[in-house]
């Protein structure tokens, strides 16, 4: 049901993106990760014009609004909901101490942290780690797939837009509310919670990208390529390596 | 009403913690002969500094500029941070070029990377022990900065030089800072030349030198 909904969304969105398809800029080097990148720049044209007219504006009056004391308890409700998938993730990605610790931070924020308003786990010794199905997927060795750029969602690989579908179809807990109108609300919520997280960190980075699109997509990459061998000692990230330009 | 003492005390006990763990990470003076260990100091002098100082607070973005032209800028190799995100395209620049790049892309870096410090509040870094032989001529030091929200994993790549370990790349989350460049530089180069990013950076550094500070 959820899925169905998710499918219709980002059906409109392609569809509206279709309408004003973007063509790679003269003189940009195609990359090998990126072969969908005119579709991929017009859907990304189609996510800024959406959060610069809709979703930055609706943020900016939640900053206002709500003083931080409020804001950081919304987000810490919602990370600590969070941490209960993060915990199973970590388990199904042969990682049961990270899953361990997880857990433990799932009691303690939702029992001292009162609810989880509070993260009382992180300052406790418990760092907060963040895995969902595109992570376990890579970790299981399926391969990324070309880069897309997914309508609402943004950045993402073909391996990560089955993991975000995934993510939506095993999220629980908040499909239980009997009441329609304030599960949406709820639904509402939590997007504009994730967006006002990089409120500032959105504005630093349209400030240092040259070119906002394959800053972006390069960026992407590397840091899902992080995140999945992230704690895992036998798996150490590679370093890259640059061309030197003396050689 | 027992229970209710009871979390009162873990309360207290997690809220000590809170302070000491804050407290941790003093100030010291900047000793250059490990990786580690300069990270360390600088960083460390460079938090000390964001959160005594109010007008940084506020976002007074010339004075944390300053800050970090004076903390941070000595011990970092910002030729070889725009030689690495040139590539091959270093050697298409005049010699006049080379030092308009280096210093363009040090300004911009500087003030992406003051806007970043504007907003540190109550945030702690957390070293991780360093994996390296001592014979080692580049070394990654890895860092948390652990606050408000998710951990951020922020990693400095460091050279052994005549003038000791100076950093040249950085990663941020997971994203190489040169790495994330290479190609925004050979496009612009592509399209444009070596003229049109010394313009294009230019142009940028101005533009955020002349807009409002965020807060």
């Amino acid at each position: 049901m959820m899925l169905a909904k998710l499918k219709r969304l980002v059906l409109l969105g392609i569809a509206t993106a279709m309408v004003g398809c973007a063509s790679i800029p003269a003189g940009v080097e195609p990359s090998p990760h990126d072969p969908w990148e005119p579709f991929n720049r017009s859907v990304f044209e189609f996510n800024e014009g959406l959060d610069a007219y809709l979703l930055k504006p609706v943020v900016a009056g939640y900053r206002f609004v709500l003083p931080e004391f409020v804001r950081d308890g919304i987000y810490n409700f919602f990370s600590n909901y969070s941490d209960i998938y993060t915990a199973l993730q970590n388990l199904l990605q042969g990682k049961p101490d990270y899953a361990f610790s997880d857990l433990m931070r799932v009691v303690v924020n939702t029992t001292f942290g009162l609810g989880g308003l509070i993260d009382m786990a992180t300052p406790g010794g418990l760092p907060k780690h963040k895995e969902d199905w595109g992570q376990t997927f890579g970790v299981w060795g399926i391969p990324s797939g070309p880069y897309v750029v997914l309508p609402f969602f943004g950045p993402s690989n073909v391996r990560d837009t089955f993991g975000t579908a995934a993510d939506m179809e095993s999220d629980y807990l908040f499909r239980l509310l009997p009441d329609v109108a304030l599960r949406n609300s709820i639904t509402g919520l939590r997007v504009v919670n994730a967006r006002n997280t990089y409120y500032e960190a959105g504005d630093l980075l349209d400030g240092a990208a040259i070119d906002k699109y394959s800053f972006m997509r390069d960026a992407y990459i590397q840091r899902r390529e992080y995140q999945i061998n992230e704690g895992r000692e036998d798996r150490e990230p590679l370093m890259p390596v640059y061309e030197n330009p003396y050689e | 009403m027992k229970s209710h003492q009871t979390i009162q005390k873990c309360f207290a006990v997690l809220l000590s913690s809170l302070f000491l763990f804050a407290g941790s990470v003093s100030a010291q003076a900047v000793d250059q002969s490990t990786p580690d260990g300069l990270i360390k100091a600088v960083v460390s002098d460079v938090m000390a500094s964001v959160k005594s100082d109010p007008e940084i607070q506020k976002g007074n973005i010339p004075r944390i500029v300053d800050l970090v032209d004076k903390k941070i800028v000595p011990y970092t190799d910002m030729r070889r941070t725009t030689e690495m995100a040139m590539g091959p395209n270093w050697k298409k620049a005049t010699p006049e070029q080379q030092a308009q790049l280096v210093s363009e892309f040090k300004n911009l870096l500087i003030r992406t990377y003051s806007g970043a410090l504007s907003q540190l509040r109550d945030q702690t870094i957390q070293f991780k022990p360093l994996r390296a032989a001592p014979d080692d001529k580049e070394v990654v030091v890895k860092t948390v900065v652990i606050g408000r929200g998710d951990p951020i994993p922020l990693d400095y790549r460091l050279e052994k030089t005549a003038n000791g370990w100076k950093v040249y790349d950085m990663n941020i989350m997971g994203v190489w800072l040169v790495e994330a460049y290479r190609n925004q530089f050979a496009n612009q180069i592509s399209q444009n030349g070596v003229e049109g990013l010394v313009k294009f950076l230019q142009d940028r550094n101005k533009q955020l030198a002349a807009a409002k500070p965020a807060n």
